[in-house]
């Protein structure tokens, strides 16, 4: 009998690796709309003026459990519209708040939460974001549907979305519930699972929104939004640095994500006998998928090139295996996966990897549960362990990064920090820029370099506790060693202050588990990405099936 | 009100704004959440604390014994409570610890609070005449009113390791046996013989 292994961390865990990583059914909007299929959705409150400026909440509700969107919408002039974190203004503002927001919440949440950061929310509010319109899309949807018509699809094919949020805030910010308030619910025990339905409920509103203003415009033609369109058109984001450190400062969490997906690699390459209608699905998937990748649109050169590798391998996958093989149900998966990984880019590879769980809900629906992480359980360094252990950790875990010199400017071109602005996370040249004094404590590959090394000369200590009396200037990375040790998927197993660093490849790993599609790289540091574009609509979801993501006009 | 996790965060920065490495500044972050939680003084202790080390030297144990002292100096309580927590065996075993002149000692408490959990015993913590009783990190008794307090120095803490010992005689837990046993069902023999899955005699 064949035996299958999880795939190897340091094969896995590169820069280039993650950055090659595509939503699947483990992302957490799919998860989300499986999870939320059965509740009920309403419009409680809709007073919007002829503008569409006003206020809106929706509910989500099942048994004695409530979720309220409470959303606020603007006038904003257009010179004060920004996709920068460090905007003020915004075309609207969304607060979730657990349970029916009474009329004195809501007068509290409209002082606070159209001004987002320098606002102040309650231990009642669950996640903050906010908005602005698609300057290319909104106001043309607006006019055709005031006069009698339906958009123009192609331009709505080509942007995805009406709004684009530029921050999704959660867990204790801002005054927002701290995560142990709720973490016991059962319904969002997957991770991000309350922004993933702050972002959902967005979308219904600004489908109402566009279709109330033109009606106000001229009621007696205007027609309302196809669901056709409304389906095919998600939410955009913006997403700058700020999510690259969350994979570096949370690093259970990061091997569960991980961990689920090679996971579920395993068992289904480990599947003896696979049934032909499994071999169908995975191909109707594969096929409908290919549309999402004719759309997929950039003026990024590092994305148009990643995006042209994706669809050289998808075509030699199809016509030099696809199309080829005869099916045979014995270990049909892994002789599949064997000629992916051995023909295919990384690009290619992890797209299909994405693909082959398509079939399995069985497989993949209890790896969901397991994505979340009590960080505080594995906090404590356990002292008592011998100096010897630890050097045997680092030479197992890390022999990726070991052979990196950081005396080198090279490897040690860039620094990160916090900052003092906009207290958000940067990227800068250390041998440019000043503040590297305040660098942020994720240069790990650098760190456990050192760290090995100043264990290699400590000849008077047997175990971790005395090391660390002198060398605690080095705890920060002893404590990841003994995370890595439980956990190998951890630890981004790169270089991520060095001269070639790419950050938007941390970027699309966090993204792909959230289910975004079509990055757009704006620059090396942010993008743009559509969520929910292809989902079912509201009253849909009832009998939504969970391919969804392949929809398209 | 603050939130646990802005209290983490913003204590963990100034943690190591103030000086110290990152590893203890996150261990702080965890320490300040604890004790706000408890409602004991963790911001206040830790903003004066910081504010009056920012860019001194500081000093830790370089090894733990019975009884420890610096000449001249003061223990940081954040390179003491690392070093106890990391050395936790070895507070288990010598279970009576004295150290000489502490500063803002109750930023020990969640070191030691951890510490108890980790060797799964309670711990007496006696910081000059104030008790503490550290629970496993689930409670902290306190043996006066502690609401709104800073200590900037200790001349004498002192920890003492317990030992499990139930805290109630034999008398009261037989008399809370004897009621916990209305909950069974008396056996005839015919139930003696059918009822359990083995038989009557283990080893038949």
């Amino acid at each position: 009998m064949t035996s299958i292994n999880h795939r190897s961390a340091n094969d896995i865990m590169t820069l280039s690796r993650l950055g090659s990583f595509y939503q699947s059914k483990l992302s957490f909007l799919r998860s989300f709309i499986r999870e939320f299929k059965d509740w009920d959705f309403s419009t409680d409150l809709f007073e919007l003026d002829e503008n569409g400026y006003g206020t809106a909440v929706y509910s989500v509700k099942k048994n004695d459990r409530i979720y309220s969107l409470v959303c606020f919408a603007n006038e904003l002039d257009s010179r004060d519209r920004s996709d920068r974190v460090i905007a003020t203004k915004w075309d609207a503002a969304f607060v979730l708040h657990d349970g029916i927001p009474s009329e004195e919440d809501i007068i509290r949440l409209k002082k606070n939460v159209p001004k987002q950061e320098v606002g102040r929310v309650s231990y009642k509010e669950l996640t903050l974001s906010r908005a602005n319109k698609s300057v290319r899309i909104f106001e043309h949807t607006v006019e055709a549907l005031a006069s009698g018509n339906q958009p123009d699809k192609e331009l709505i094919s080509d942007v995805g979305y009406l709004y684009r949020t530029t921050a999704v805030y959660g867990s204790g910010k801002f005054g927002l519930a701290d995560r142990y308030r709720i973490k016991d619910r059962s319904e969002i025990c997957g991770p991000f699972r309350l922004e993933m339905m702050l972002v959902y409920l967005v979308r219904q509103f600004t489908f109402d929104q566009v279709n109330h203003i033109a009606k106000s415009r001229n009621p007696s033609n205007a027609v309302k939004l196809s669901h056709d369109i409304a389906r095919n058109l998600g939410i955009g984001n913006s997403t700058g640095l700020g999510m690259a450190p969350f994979i570096v400062n949370h690093p259970t969490l990061l091997h569960n994500w991980i961990y689920s997906r090679e996971e579920a690699l395993k068992q289904i390459r480990s599947i003896q006998k696979v049934d032909i209608e499994d071999f169908k699905k995975f191909k109707e998937c594969f096929e409908k998928s290919k549309l999402n990748i004719d759309t997929w649109k950039t003026d990024s050169e590092y994305q148009t090139k990643k995006i042209q590798r994706l669809i050289k391998d998808l075509d030699s996958f199809e016509k030099n295996y696809l199309l080829n093989i005869k099916f045979q149900e014995n270990l049909f998966w892994n002789k599949l996966y064997l000629w992916v990984a051995e023909h295919l880019s990384e690009e290619g590879t992890e797209y299909i990897v994405s693909m082959l769980m398509e079939p399995y809900d069985k497989i993949v629906d209890p790896l969901i549960q397991n994505m979340s992480s009590d960080e505080d359980l594995f906090f404590d360094i356990p002292g008592e362990r011998s100096v010897v252990d630890l050097i045997n950790i680092i030479n197992k875990n890390y022999s990726n990064i070991l052979n990196i010199d950081f005396n080198s400017n090279e490897e040690t071109t860039n620094f990160w920090f916090i900052s003092k602005n906009k207290e958000e996370p940067r990227v800068a040249n250390r041998y440019e820029e000043n503040g590297s004094t305040l660098e942020q404590p994720l240069a790990i590959a650098r760190d456990i370099s050192a760290l090995l090394k100043r264990l290699n000369e400590c000849q008077n200590t047997e175990t971790v506790a005395e090391f660390l009396m002198d060398n605690n200037d080095l705890r920060h990375a002893v404590r990841r060693c003994f995370i890595i040790e439980k956990f190998p998927y951890s630890e981004i197993q790169d270089n991520i202050i060095g001269a070639n660093l790419v950050p938007i490849d941390m970027l699309r790993l966090k993204l792909s588990f959230f289910g975004a599609q079509k990055f757009d790289p704006r620059s090396d540091k942010w993008l743009r990405i559509n969520m929910y574009q292809g989902a079912p609509l509201i009253n849909e979801l009832k009998t939504a099936n969970d391919t969804w993501i392949y929809n398209r006009l | 009100m603050r939130t646990s996790s802005e209290i983490e965060t913003i204590s963990k920065r100034a943690t190591r704004a103030a000086g110290f490495p990152w590893g203890i500044a996150e261990e702080i972050g965890k320490n300040i959440k604890t004790l706000e939680l408890l409602s004991l003084t963790g911001i206040e202790n830790l903003n004066l604390y910081l504010r009056s080390v920012k860019g001194k030297q500081v000093h830790g144990p370089k090894e733990i014994c019975a009884d420890n002292s610096l000449e001249s100096a003061a223990y940081c309580p954040f390179y003491t409570g690392s070093a106890l927590l990391d050395s936790a065996n070895k507070v288990e075993e010598i279970s009576n610890l004295t150290f000489h002149s502490v500063n803002f000692p109750i930023l020990l408490i969640p070191f030691l609070n951890r510490l108890s959990e980790k060797i799964g015993k309670k711990i007496l913590l006696r910081i000059d005449d104030v008790d503490f009783l550290l629970n496993l990190n689930k409670f902290i008794s306190v043996s006066k009113d502690f609401e709104g307090i800073v200590i900037e120095s200790a001349k004498i803490v002192r920890i003492e390791v317990l030992e499990n010992e139930n805290s109630f005689s034999e008398k009261i837990w037989d008399e809370l046996y004897d009621l916990s046993s209305e909950t069974f069902v008396e056996e005839t023999d015919r139930l003696k013989e059918n009822a359990a899955g083995a038989g009557l005699a283990d080893n038949d």
